[in-house]
């Protein structure tokens, strides 16, 4: 019933509408009533930036010199992202959708639908009917709440959240190796280390702010060894670049190992002492000659050679990597392969020696500790575990037998609404029309719903499904934490009131919780008691935050858990005793065999299509497509072409051609690039509809981390002798594809 | 010494976030007059952020009929005096770097004048704290230059000028100065080098072009 029957109105209400002003227009002389520190909301670096407050609204921002992490600096998200807030597009009241058209509604009128319409459809399916999918954008108090509130407020299983799009490969095989799922080294050690390998992380446009580490230790004669299918921007400025096929990353990271064991430069008495594994590991990677790596991934043998050597040698190092060797279906081989090369050699636990994951998402890191995950309780604990569920369960005061058990990822909770087992879904904080792979499915999904519910504060591509879609804040409306992706806890402060009729996600979930009738374990007043029950539901768990207060993180700008005790001001560094968190104390060498992607190149579809990001859009472009100067700069998504394959098909610069899967299909304007592998094509993901590159991307997943593989699928281009040219910056007026063509 | 700008190219990433919070000034409010270029999109992804570079002997203020630009006692530059400006635009077109920018509503040219505003209180230029990598930095000579590893450079040379600039070019060379229009020190590209028919400049260049390098708002 949630189709989306009249797509021009929605544009004309809801947008995406281009704006680039504060609220009253860009006023030279203001006189701002106060300054708010608070952190940027978009990636895992968690910027401080000052919010700047006149006349209750946010009309400015100054940059936060005295946060240690960034000291002011911001990428031109961070710069702009005040501009969102009193942005137009708000959604300012709860909205039901009547005969295709969204109403406006009461609070009262859209709650009790919601809950009246869930509780029909579990009185008649069940319990599990209804399907809950969160996000990682969150402040961690809602994303602790979103776990306590599906499985305490609905009873429902299907639980999950969109960090499952994003960092779940790099914590499984944090777990799996390390027994703890954390970045090992605080973002201080990168100057320190002579080494880096940054594998499958374009950071320059991902994570700006963290390039002032990188070049610190540039400038302290530090060299850089980057992995990437692309030469982008942090490839540039690197020293060895192993542009490799995508999806070969064990070949790459296999042939460094092989070399670094061909000359004997790991630390035997750090593997004998500390790790567990080795042998049959070692076994594994002897086969993975630099010879053997290179025919298998593209990348010369002597660049890998070189590679394996440069950081073998080296006394100090330090590998990260992110979504490059993450999004495939052997994302977790991907990243334990990278983690055996860090305990072969024993660069761990020391400073500028040791090993991070690079988190999307602001709060990618805090979203998966909490108990969001499809099978995660508070703290990191296991749902699976006996004991957890019995700590939980106590400071919840619920029935034991009342938690329902393991839940599924999000990708297979939209597999089992097309199959009908999921009849009701309430989503918040992402928007999987533009982020899921293969959307045309997504979309399936959500039209067989019997009703569907939307929180967001602007109305998304995946808004436009919901029955119900009510108003949640901006980031500056509420206060909460985050732990940005040195697991450090940051807070962010409130500096307006929600704007128009919208109320803090948290209060919106604790609502109809109350209305189910769920309402003795959802008491909270603010922000500030959700945090506080957290502590203690977190309380002997991994992510330990018992010890963390607000008032501590003022006073430390951050604390990094584990911080289990009030005494304790956090552990920045993990592993600083070899003690790792598995029973034995040891650290686990897998042995990983090269697998490859689900999908390769055939005679149909003769290119590997891989995807990613944009410095000027922020995920599903949500917010970010909003906002004009963003867009200008990247107004449309094209598709990056070697100029070999395109003389051989004939392809001008700037021509659009038709991009086709065995999933979908999408016309964008060709960039001929020398940058990119010949046999490889580029398109950033940030975009709905038409311009969807998920509109192709291939749905298989990761069998441990069930992460789609978002980062290699078989594709080819075609021809279609457009002379339609790019959407120009200047010239241009909508946000959309379907606004432009519309003219407006 | 006096603080002043010290640009790096290498380390441009191409964000614009300069170009972003060069708005925010209170002089020039929702105007940039930063650009960032691509070098050439088609080859690489390099990119150059280019600021005013405040010259000794200032170019626009040579040319200006009305002695409308000064400098500070630091040797800023400044925007021109509204009072004398008088609408001529020969800075615009006369800047060796490109800089100056016309605001058609004011009748007034305006460029960066360092952020006077903020530097007069002891604040750093919107680019330079913005900047993620350093790429633009704002310091003492003496306490930026050594932890760089790059030349600083401020002479520049077009064809028969030679300017000297208080803003320092880090330059990963033995080179004293910047040249342009003379010995070419890169190769240039090659006609076969590239898909036949298509355009000298890729078209993300001309986007660019057509949003920030616009010298005219």
């Amino acid at each position: 019933m949630s189709k989306v029957q009249n797509l021009d109105e929605i544009l004309d209400r809801f947008g995406p509408h281009l704006h680039d002003a504060p609220a009253d227009g860009w006023l030279a002389d203001r006189k701002i009533d106060r300054v708010v520190p608070t952190h940027c909301p978009y990636c895992g670096v968690q910027c401080g930036i000052n919010l700047l407050v006149e006349n209750e609204k946010v009309v400015g921002f100054e940059p936060r010199y005295d946060f240690p992490v960034n000291e002011g600096r911001l990428c031109p998200k961070g710069v702009t992202a005040y501009l969102q807030i009193h942005h137009p597009d708000r959604l300012m009241h709860p909205l039901i959708k009547r005969n295709g058209h969204f109403e406006q509604a009461s609070w009262d009128e859209a709650l009790d639908l919601v809950v009246s319409k869930f509780k029909e459809i579990q009185a008649k399916y069940g319990k599990d009917s209804i399907g809950v999918y969160s996000g990682s954008s969150l402040t961690t108090e809602k994303t602790y709440l979103a776990g306590k509130f599906a499985r305490v407020g609905l009873g429902t299983r299907f639980v999950d959240y969109n960090g499952r799009l994003c960092m779940v490969s790099a914590a499984a095989g944090n777990n799996k190796a390390f027994g703890i799922d954390r970045a090992a080294n605080p973002w201080d050690d990168i100057p320190l280390a002579e080494v880096l390998i940054l594998a499958g992380t374009n950071c320059a446009e991902t994570f700006p702010v963290l390039n002032k580490y990188l070049w610190q230790q540039r400038d302290n004669g530090g060299t850089w060894i980057i992995v990437d299918p692309r030469e982008t921007a942090t490839a540039r400025q690197g020293d060895i670049h192993l542009q490799l096929k995508p999806g070969t990353d064990v070949a790459v990271a296999n042939g460094m190992l092989n070399v670094i064991l061909r000359e004997g430069l790991i630390d035997e008495n750090f593997i004998a002492a500390h790790t567990n594994d080795w042998d049959a590991t070692r076994g594994a990677i002897e086969k993975y000659t630099p010879d053997v790596a290179s025919q298998i991934s593209g990348v010369p043998a002597a660049k890998i050679e070189a590679a394996g050597l440069l950081y073998g040698r080296a006394k100090t190092g330090m590998i990260m990597h992110a979504r490059g060797i993450e999004h495939h279906t052997n994302g977790v081989d991907n990243v334990l392969s990278y983690i055996n090369i860090v305990l072969a050699t024993g660069k761990i636990g020391d400073p500028g020696r040791g090993y991070g994951t690079i988190t999307g998402q602001g709060n990618g890191q805090g979203g998966r500790e909490q108990g969001q995950k499809a099978d995660q309780l508070p703290g990191q604990r296991s749902i699976n575990d006996p004991e957890a569920r019995k700590y939980v369960c106590e400071v919840w005061g619920l029935p034991e037998e009342e938690l329902p058990q393991a839940g599924i990822s999000i990708v297979e909770m939209f597999q089992k609404m097309r199959e009908g087992e999921i009849k009701g879904f309430i989503s918040f904080c992402n928007n999987g029309m533009v982020s899921l792979p293969d959307i045309n499915n997504i979309r399936r999904s959500l039209e067989g719903l019997e009703f569907n519910v939307n929180i967001d504060f602007l109305l998304s591509e995946s808004s436009r499904y919901a029955d119900v879609i009510l108003p949640g804040t901006s980031w500056a409306e509420d206060d909460g934490v985050t732990a940005s992706s040195e697991a450090r806890v940051v807070k962010i402060n409130k500096a307006i009131d929600p704007v128009g009729d919208s109320r803090e996600d948290w209060w919106i979930l604790q609502e109809i919780a109350r209305r189910m009738g769920r309402g003795k374990y959802f008491n909270f007043k603010s922000a500030g008691e959700i945090f506080d029950e957290m502590r203690v539901a977190s309380k002997g768990g991994k992510a330990d935050y018992y010890g963390i207060t607000y008032e501590k993180i003022n006073r430390q700008n951050g604390v990094v858990w584990p911080c289990p005790t009030e005494e304790s001001t956090g552990t920045p560094r993990l592993f600083n005793d070899k003690k790792f968190y598995h029973p034995d104390g040891k650290a686990r060498f897998h042995p990983i065999e090269y697998k490859g992607p689900n999908e390769v190149p055939d005679d149909e579809y003769p290119m590997i299509l891989t995807s990613g990001r944009v410095v000027y859009q922020y995920l599903s472009g949500n917010q970010t497509r909003r906002i004009g100067f963003l867009v200008q700069q990247c107004p449309e998504p094209y598709v990056e072409i070697h100029p070999e394959t395109a003389v051989k098909m004939k392809i001008v610069d700037g021509e659009r051609v038709k991009v086709v899967s065995r999933r979908g299909e999408g016309v964008f304007p060709a960039l001929i690039v020398k940058t990119i592998r010949p046999d490889t094509i580029f398109i950033p993901y940030h975009w709905g509809e038409q311009l969807a590159v998920n509109q192709l991307t291939n749905p298989a997943l990761d069998p441990t981390s069930k992460i789609p593989e978002y980062k290699a699928c078989a594709a080819r281009i075609e021809k279609i002798h457009s002379r339609e040219l790019p959407l120009l910056g200047k010239g241009r007026q909508g946000a959309s594809l379907s606004e432009v063509r519309r003219g407006k | 010494m006096q603080e002043t700008m010290f640009i790096d190219p290498q380390r441009c990433i191409g964000c614009r976030s300069c170009v972003a919070a060069c708005r925010e000034c209170s002089t020039h409010k929702g105007y940039s007059m930063i650009f960032v270029d691509y070098i050439d999109r088609a080859e690489t992804t390099a990119t150059m952020p280019t600021v005013c570079m405040h010259c000794v002997e200032p170019t626009c203020a040579l040319v200006c009929p009305a002695d409308a630009i000064k400098q500070n006692e630091d040797g800023v530059v400044m925007s021109a005096l509204k009072p004398r400006c008088l609408d001529c635009r020969n800075c615009v077109n006369a800047c060796p770097f490109g800089v100056p920018k016309y605001n058609s509503e004011m009748h007034l040219q305006m460029k960066c004048d360092m952020c006077f505003d903020r530097t007069s209180e002891g604040l750093k230029p919107m680019c330079a704290s913005v900047c993620p990598t350093g790429a633009i930095t704002f310091g003492k000579y003496e306490e930026v230059v050594p932890l760089r590893r790059t030349k600083p450079v401020n002479v520049h040379v077009f064809g028969n000028q030679k300017v000297e600039t208080k803003v320092y070019m880090m330059l990963p060379t033995n080179y004293d100065f910047v040249t342009v229009n003379g010995p070419v020190t890169f190769e240039p590209r090659s006609a076969t080098d590239r898909p036949a028919g298509a355009e000298p400049e890729s078209w993300i260049d001309t986007q660019v072009e057509e949003t920030d390098k616009s010298n005219e708002f």
